[in-house]
């Protein structure tokens, strides 16, 4: 199993005061560099465009990283492919992949947020044909050959070259971010993309049977088993009741934030510790985080689950305590051989 | 339970899937419905609701004595005019930031789901499942039977079609709580406070003026 540290950047807010972007954008290339150091497969980097996530371009922030890292997988979570032209997010990923010698991993989605389509000139109700086709573009940039193309949301593209070529045989790991949705799973199947399934909402049997819908659809398009992935909230200390004090907060912001502005219910301490007990928010000691992580990979057949870590207001030793715990006491314990060869390849 | 029953489910994404398992599993023949490729609806069923049947969505209504509308809102204009004469719950919310502007839909004076009802012709359109999120319905489920299970609003406008629908949520081991009409159903709507709030039928009456609780037949 493989352990990714994933993050939306958000903007820690302490008395109120919402600390300013540019420092919560330096805050993460530490954070990932120190993600590096323990031990972690990947940090993933959400698109968002919102002063509380202030990050319109995770490839930059990456690029960053890349620059002090040696080895962890550099993805976005997700890239808003609807809303960005394939070929330019394309070209930057392959930046992105030479700088950081092939370690570029774009995850393309559709996003849970939809200002984009108002920011760039979208139109809400082409929302399917927009990733649909954009998505199959970008198979054919992947090849890194002269691509011809034509469709209705962008224009043709006659003989067009690409560059740089990536620094990965095949063009550019690519992973696709599902929501939920299981016709999106049947989705990347027919690519043969990696897939990566958000947890929220979902229980373990459910994932399963994503898994098993995943490999059928592709044994029928007569795909090869790529990775799978599953992302969930957790945050870890030294003991579940520090874990669980420390993340209340932060839970208790960013739900009634979402709750507002989605219409659900207000959390209350009393759901939080349900959702730590019965869904997949895991939080809690190392040895706690890791027997759930265990019994994922022997219920779901899952490859790697990334932490989504975004604590908010939290001091920053806790938050790098949470990082270093999940780095050394749970994905060091749960690394099985075939990881070594898939994180080397 | 109650009599088994055939029940139609328009949508195949998250909130399809998760009924179409519990009706499965309490014995009611369950056909899933969707605009998408029929290779991949049938894909989808086979791993994700084994036992249930994949059918375009004319084809399932006809087969049904229930149809649940699963699907956004803003997808709902594009369904073909079968609803006339089939007991049908909507189960659909409004969400802005990804239905975008609904003006058709949205109307300060009534229920959203009295535009549905307009919108394709329903003749017996019930509201429910639509407050309760698919994780707590998988959840609950999964928990199996409780002796104090969740709350689930139905409202229809004709207590016949309302009791249908009652009975079905009561097959897999919620409590559904009565409201007396389309127009009251604006209380289970996203933005009031039952939505999304995990209560009992005690607790949701308490919060509810006009409702009426049903005797409750739980699942085995």
């Amino acid at each position: 199993m493989l352990i990714g540290l994933q993050t939306f950047v958000e903007v820690p807010v302490r008395d109120g005061i919402p600390q300013p972007h540019g420092e919560t954008l330096r805050q993460t290339v530490d954070a990932a560099v120190l993600a590096e150091r323990v031990g972690l497969h990947a940090i993933t980097i959400g698109e968002h465009h919102r002063t509380d996530y202030p990050v319109p371009s995770p490839e930059m922030l990456l690029a960053a990283i890349a620059a002090r890292t040696e080895r962890i997988k550099l993805g976005s979570a997700v890239t808003v492919l609807s809303t960005d032209d394939p070929v330019r997010v394309y070209e930057r990923f392959a930046m992105l992949d030479g700088i950081s010698a092939g370690r570029a991993e774009p995850m393309l989605g559709r996003g849970s947020f939809t200002e984009t389509f108002a920011l760039y000139g979208f139109d809400l109700a082409d929302y399917d044909q927009l990733f649909e086709e954009r998505l199959q573009l970008w198979s054919l940039l992947k090849s890194e050959e002269a691509v011809t193309w034509s469709g209705k949301t962008r224009p043709a593209l006659d003989d067009a070259r690409i560059f740089p070529h990536s620094d990965t045989p095949g063009g550019l790991t690519t992973w696709v971010g599902v929501g939920g949705n299981p016709q999106s799973v049947v989705r990347a199947a027919a690519y043969g993309y990696n897939l990566m399934l958000a947890g929220l909402g979902m229980t373990p049997a459910r994932i399963a049977q994503y898994v098993d819908l995943f490999d059928r659809a592709l044994e029928q398009y007569g795909r090869p088993r790529p990775l799978i992935g599953l992302s969930l909230t957790g945050h870890l200390a030294d003991t579940d009741r520090e874990a669980r004090d420390q993340a209340w907060g932060p839970y208790f912001e960013r739900m009634s934030k979402l709750s507002v502005e989605r219409g659900f219910h207000v959390p209350t301490r009393a759901s939080f510790e349900q959702s730590i007990d019965h869904s997949l928010n895991l939080i809690g000691a190392a040895d706690t985080v890791r027997e759930r992580v265990e019994e994922l990979a022997r219920s779901t057949r899952i490859d790697r689950i990334d932490f989504g870590m975004d604590t908010g207001g939290l001091p920053l030793e806790v938050k790098h305590r949470s990082i270093e715990l999940l780095g050394t006491g749970v994905a060091a314990a749960v690394a099985t051989p075939a990881d070594g060869v898939l994180a080397g390849s | 339970m109650n009599a088994a029953r055939t029940v139609a489910i328009v949508g195949a994404g998250k909130l399809g899937t998760t009924l179409a398992r519990m009706f499965v599993a309490t014995g009611h023949r369950t056909i899933l419905a969707g605009r998408s490729d029929p290779a991949v609806l049938g894909l989808v069923v086979g791993a994700v609701v084994p036992g249930a049947e994949a059918m375009a969505v004319s084809d399932a209504v006809a087969a049904s004595d229930i149809a649940i509308l699963a699907l956004p809102l803003h997808r709902i204009p594009e369904l073909p005019p079968v609803f006339s004469s089939i007991v049908t719950i909507d189960a659909t919310n409004y969400w802005e930031p990804t239905d975008g502007a609904l003006p058709s839909f949205v109307d300060p004076t009534r229920s959203l789901s009295e535009s549905v009802r307009d919108a394709i012709g329903a003749g017996h359109l019930v509201k429910t499942f639509n407050h309760v999120g698919y994780h707590d319905l998988d959840l609950a489920f999964e928990a199996g039977t409780s002796r104090d299970p969740l709350a689930i609003g139905v409202a229809g406008d004709d207590l016949r079609d309302t009791r249908i629908a009652a009975e079905l949520v009561a097959d897999v081991g919620f409590a559904p709580v009565l409201l007396p009409s389309l127009a009251a159903g604006r209380v289970l709507e996203a933005g009031h406070p039952l939505f999304g709030a995990p209560v009992t039928a005690r607790e949701m009456i308490a919060q509810t003026e006009d409702a009426v609780a049903v005797a409750v037949t739980l699942r085995n």
